[in-house]
């Protein structure tokens, strides 16, 4: 894109605002490349020659060794399969009550939305005693069934919130054109609303995601038997024994960085219209 | 006419039920419990005893809690107030200067890039930041050492002097990307008509700053305030990772004063009296936010 700007701007004060900016770029990046080369550094390595040196070999073993020993790959799969349920059980959640708030105009639908925005504002610690006594009694304490259904009512408080704006602004051509289709509110919620809003739901689906696969709080309470963690909790209790070198430290940040690395990869088109989304509604 | 109205209303109503059941058992009926331990004196075991305003009377005389009160400004600081100054100034060098000068391509990286420390899962900062600051093993003292300034190594998170401005300093880095990304996609609302408007009008880059940019981009920087402000009041992840509120409660926060009440000391109406007071401050906040909001919309 040639502007007519650029000419008149050809001047080291130009490259000196881009270079600033690298550096700054160097700054917020460079604590993840250091995890990086020192995960595979041999602690002998790193005693010689130090954290910013390159690597004379690639080590894997602190890698190997970390992972075997919390038992990773479980930690992983929990993670997973609770950050997936949640997402869908959340999408799904926010669907159904933002069909009533949005398009059904319900009474009260501003309190309802008022409460779903303190909902999801509250500190946890408000809820998390009450929540692990109750958890405890009904025998779901220490089970992953617990904090999906937590996240599943928080996360959609704030689904509930993002898509009753959408959903307030919803053709209302396409519902009236699918009634005298002869279509009643279930299969229109299913057959008309839901594809239309697809992109948004996608959005939802992702923040979900990737909001429950780094929570921490609840999980550190809920979780406790080695079994069940999940991965913010498998490192940040492992944190606390100061047993490790600075090898085995940075494998363990390191395998936790790159799930995260991969939603950030994968997700990155749609988190970056969803921060948009979130601006205006 | 208006009953039909009325039953269709109702047919929605239905769709509210799954939510509202499911919000009753998760928040709400927890929320009511929390306040109502506050009034008591419990363990965790047995039942409550009722103690009256005793657990807000002793934590208003507790200089502890005003202490994690006083890290929480200072959080606030970090969290909420110098990356939105700070990612108002870049998202505007990066929307309007590099953009133009480099390309799309180059805003796009860069922003990127400023973003990534926020997709990290909370521990997993901790973790970094943990070993890089660490004493002994630390990537940033051996840094220091081997470059001559050996003199500048200091125990950053164990030295009650320093811990707090050390997770600051990793809150600012944790933080940045996110004003950014807001305040970008912001200015993209932004018609290119003004900013040439202003550029035949003669005017320089810091009046186009102030007076387009940052005018025109406040439903952002509302949203911002609000969530990272109230992102500080709530912070914990990173502390329980970092410091554990020490040394010497030098770091101490409410969420984490509240977790030791209820899980390490057994004094669940004590820990149950700083949540809801947390909850209420949060609460009041976001309503004069959105006040302020509501209030800067009418007058445009």
């Amino acid at each position: 894109m040639p502007s007519p700007k650029a000419a008149r701007h050809r001047n080291p004060v130009k490259f000196g605002v881009l270079a600033a900016l690298v550096v700054l770029l160097l700054l917020m990046v460079g604590p993840l490349l250091v995890v990086a080369i020192n995960a595979v550094k041999s602690p002998a390595d790193y005693a010689g020659s130090g954290p910013l040196s390159i690597p004379t070999h690639l080590y894997w073993d602190g890698i190997v060794d970390f992972w075997n020993r919390v038992n990773f790959g479980q930690k992983l799969w929990n993670s997973f399969i609770t950050s997936l349920t949640v997402a869908v059980l959340g999408v799904l959640l926010s669907i159904l009550n933002a069909y009533a708030l949005g398009i059904g105009r319900v009474k009260g639908r501003v309190w309802f939305l008022v409460f779903f925005l303190v909902a999801n504002l509250l500190p946890q610690e408000v809820l998390v005693y009450p929540l692990y006594y109750i958890g405890k009694e009904i025998g779901l304490y220490d089970n992953l069934i617990s904090i999906i259904i937590i996240f599943t009512v928080i996360q959609s408080a704030f689904g509930t919130y993002l898509l009753t704006s959408v959903y307030s602004e919803f053709p209302r051509e396409l519902l009236e054109a699918a009634s005298i289709d002869g279509a009643g509110k279930w299969r229109t919620l299913w057959r008309v609303v839901v594809p239309v809003s697809r992109p948004t739901l996608a959005v939802l689906f992702t923040f979900f995601f990737i909001w429950t696969w780094n929570e921490f709080f609840l999980p550190l309470i809920f979780l406790i038997s080695n079994d069940n963690q999940t991965v913010p909790v498998a490192l940040g209790v492992l944190q606390g024994d100061r047993m490790m070198d600075a090898t085995t430290t940075s494998a363990s940040a390191l395998i936790g960085i790159l799930p995260a690395m991969l939603f950030f990869l994968l997700f990155q088109r749609t988190l970056t219209r969803g921060i948009a989304a979130g601006a205006i509604k | 006419m208006a009953s039909k109205t009325k039953t269709a209303s109702r047919g929605y109503a239905l769709y509210l039920i799954p939510g509202v059941i499911a919000s009753l058992a998760v928040i709400v009926v927890p929320l009511v419990m929390t306040v109502y331990v506050s009034f008591t004196k419990w363990t965790g075991v047995g039942s409550p005893r009722w103690v009256g305003f005793d657990n807000y009377t002793r934590l208003f005389q507790d200089t502890l809690f005003w202490q994690s009160f006083g890290h929480i400004g200072l959080l606030i600081l970090a969290m909420a107030v110098i990356p939105t100054l700070v990612g108002l100034f870049l998202a505007a060098v990066l929307f309007d200067y590099v953009a133009k000068n480099f390309g799309d391509r180059w805003a796009g990286a860069l922003r990127s890039g400023y973003y990534l420390p926020q997709v990290l899962p909370v521990a997993v900062t901790g973790i970094v930041w943990g070993w890089i600051l660490h004493p002994d093993y630390g990537a940033l003292n051996r840094i220091f050492e081997s470059i001559g300034l050996g003199g500048l190594t200091r125990n950053w998170l164990g030295d009650p002097d320093y811990a707090l401005y050390s997770v600051m300093a990793v809150m600012i880095w944790f933080q940045l990307g996110y004003p950014i990304v807001m305040f970008m996609s912001g200015l993209s609302r932004v018609d290119p008509e003004l900013y040439e408007a202003a550029d035949l009008d003669g005017a320089s880059w810091w009046q186009r700053f102030r007076k387009i940019t940052v005018y025109m981009i406040r439903p952002e920087f509302y949203v911002v305030m609000i969530t990272t402000t109230i992102a500080a009041l709530k912070i914990f992840g990173q502390v329980f990772v970092l410091t554990r509120g020490g040394p010497s409660n030098s770091t101490l926060v409410p969420s984490y004063f509240a977790y030791k009440n209820f899980f390490e000391k057994a004094q669940v109406g004590y820990g149950s009296a700083i949540s809801t007071v947390l909850t209420v401050l949060i609460i009041v906040l976001a309503f004069v936010f959105l006040r302020l909001q509501h209030r800067a919309e009418e007058s445009k």
